[in-house]
């Protein structure tokens, strides 16, 4: 497992450059352009189960999805930041991709630290200390546990239907 | 009742007496904004949109603006399955390639007016807090089910009320204002955060208020708003709605607010924000002299007539540098009009100005105006950020449309209160 370390502000432009907004959607379009401007070994090295150790306002910038697709499609198992922007932490529960708010951890984390998630106890370990995040609201988990928010939407589609 | 702006709004469209920051509530938006990625939008839910149809016709508002005309076909394939789409469910808010950008487009044709909650797959859908909506920015998944319930989930968040004091003083615009907030407050200050700006407001036009709003998300806000004044007022009047057509919602003088900042206007002066990120802000003073290649003036965030007023008062009767390619991007197709019908836009392209069509043109890197290795542009714009421009090895400095046109002139960035006299 890699962990790939970046520092504050990581942007949209970074994460997936918006030349590409327009023409790219699909995971296999996205990959190979994942971090291009920020880190040309990124889409190259990752491997699924990866891990993103970041700073403060991961994904600030666009609304654009393309980041959250490519790191899901790639594997990454987690994002730790220290916080993260708005629109890319909706867009991350809507893909199912998980973020983990921990300023402490990311402050602790040194390279070459083993680090560990425990999501059910709430819990990420780096070296020998053990952090722990707060839980997501229930309205929020449901749309993690069905899926996303396309799979939820098409759950409570066919609920209402039902009814 | 002591709530801020978006406590009252989230509470009255959330069914709720009082709402707490924290809080989750459900709403219903009365628009959603979708521009050239309604295409990806409507490919994520075709079985769902066959099966079930869209949950109202007249929630979305889609405007064609990143990529006009099409820069490939793969851009016109999409406008094209928009179009079709819209034709399909007969969508009655559709702005064809021209119009403008769609955050214009929102305001100017009324889909935001004071006290409505608008949200859009765009992140600078926080623009309408100008007119006192509550706007906020999604991403494209969640805007395919929006309009597959039309409902949605939304965090109440704390807010920052920030006052403004006395007036501005000669070439210092509402550009150097939010760039100088934003350099302060840094690029995740007000990350979850609603913004309040209160104060000596009545000086700022509903344009001025567009500039400052559009970039809230540039400082992390969820929204950013300017409470109703005869200024909203009067403008509403100028795009023909009725006063009986909306419902002000204003902030309690007694709300809590996570945090508050005040700023004395008379002292503020021009400023840049310097590559690669829009809190990297200087005093244009310091950063005087570097040579540019290119200068935008337009886009969503200052493409309006004021600002080619600005710049023509400026640049009537001269010449711009021949180093430089200074690109015109009105707004929209109403602005581009005035804009021409006053002589605005001819004192402009006669001092060396290319005319570029009402959209987001070279601001996001797509098309129109990219950079080479090496370049810098001066913009009006809201992101430096590296490779926006559609070149990682480019610069992008941000400023307001007086420093532009001034350093235009020059070939240079240059103070404008220097440069003028």
């Amino acid at each position: 497992m890699t962990i790939w370390k970046y520092g504050d502000n990581i942007n949209t432009d970074m994460l997936f450059p918006g030349k590409y907004t327009y023409t790219c959607s699909t995971p296999d379009e996205i990959k190979p352009h994942l971090l291009e401007d920020l880190d040309p070994l990124f889409a190259k090295n990752v491997r699924e189960g990866d891990l993103i150790i970041a700073g403060k306002n991961f994904g600030c910038g666009s609304s654009r999805e393309q980041p959250v697709l490519g790191l899901k499609a790639v594997g990454i198992a987690a994002v730790i930041a220290e916080s993260f922007a708005r629109i890319f932490y909706r867009s991350s529960i809507n893909q199912g991709l998980l973020l983990i708010e921990c300023p402490e951890a990311v402050k602790a984390y040194k390279k070459g630290d083993p680090v560990s998630l425990d999501v059910s106890q709430g819990t990420v370990t780096v070296g020998s200390d053990t952090f722990s995040f707060p839980k997501l609201p229930k309205e929020i988990l449901a749309i993690c546990d069905a899926g996303g928010l396309l799979p939820y939407t098409r759950l409570r589609l066919q609920q209402k239907k039902k009814r | 009742m002591n709530m801020t702006f978006a406590e009252k709004i989230l509470a009255r469209y959330g069914g709720e007496k009082h709402v707490q920051p924290g809080q989750i509530v459900t709403v219903q938006p009365d628009h959603l904004l979708m521009h050239d990625n309604a295409a990806p939008i409507i490919s994520k839910i075709q079985p769902e949109l066959k099966q079930y149809g869209i949950f109202s016709k007249k929630l979305p508002v889609i405007v064609l603006d990143h990529v006009i005309p099409a820069a490939a076909e793969k851009n016109a394939a999409q406008h094209k399955q928009i179009r079709e789409f819209v034709k399909m469910y007969n969508i009655p808010y559709f702005f064809d390639v021209g119009y403008g950008v769609c955050h214009q487009i929102i305001i100017e044709k009324g889909f935001a007016l004071p006290g409505m909650l608008l949200l859009g797959s765009d992140s600078h859908t926080c623009s309408y807090g100008a007119v006192g909506a509550f706007s906020s920015g999604i991403d494209r998944t969640e805007a395919a089910a929006l309009l597959l319930t039309g409902e949605t989930w939304l965090k109440v968040p704390q807010s920052i009320k920030i006052t403004l004091q006395k007036k501005l003083p000669r070439f210092v615009t509402a550009k150097d204002v939010i760039l100088t907030i934003i350099g302060d407050v840094s690029a995740s200050g007000a990350d979850y955060c609603s913004v309040e700006f209160h104060g000596a407001i009545a000086q700022f036009s509903v344009d001025e208020r567009f500039t400052m709003a559009n970039m809230g998300v540039e400082m992390g806000a969820k929204n950013a708003m300017f409470p109703v004044d005869e200024v909203t007022q009067q403008y509403l009047r100028s795009i023909g709605v009725a006063k009986t057509k909306f419902k002000p919602v204003h902030p309690d003088s007694d709300a809590t607010y996570h945090k508050e900042v005040t700023y004395d206007l008379s002292q503020l002066e021009p400023v840049v924000a310097v590559p690669h990120s829009v809190d990297n802000v200087k005093p244009v003073s310091e950063v005087e002299g570097i040579e540019i290649q290119q200068c935008l003036l337009g886009t969503c965030t200052n493409g309006r007539v004021s600002d080619f007023q600005a710049a023509a008062k400026i640049l009537k009767g001269k010449k711009i540098h021949p180093n430089v390619r200074f690109l015109l991007l009105p707004v929209s197709r109403a602005v581009y009009l005035e804009a021409e019908q006053k002589g605005y836009l001819k004192a402009l392209v006669e001092a060396g100005g290319t005319m570029l069509p009402p959209g987001c043109g070279p601001c996001l890197g797509a098309h129109q105006g990219a950079l080479a290795p090496g370049e810098r542009c001066l913009s009006t714009s809201n992101r430096n950020f590296k490779g926006r421009m559609g070149c990682k090895d480019a610069e992008i400095y941000l400023a307001s449309p007086v420093t532009v046109a001034v350093s235009a002139l020059h070939g240079r960035i240059t103070d404008p209160r220097r440069g003028m006299n």
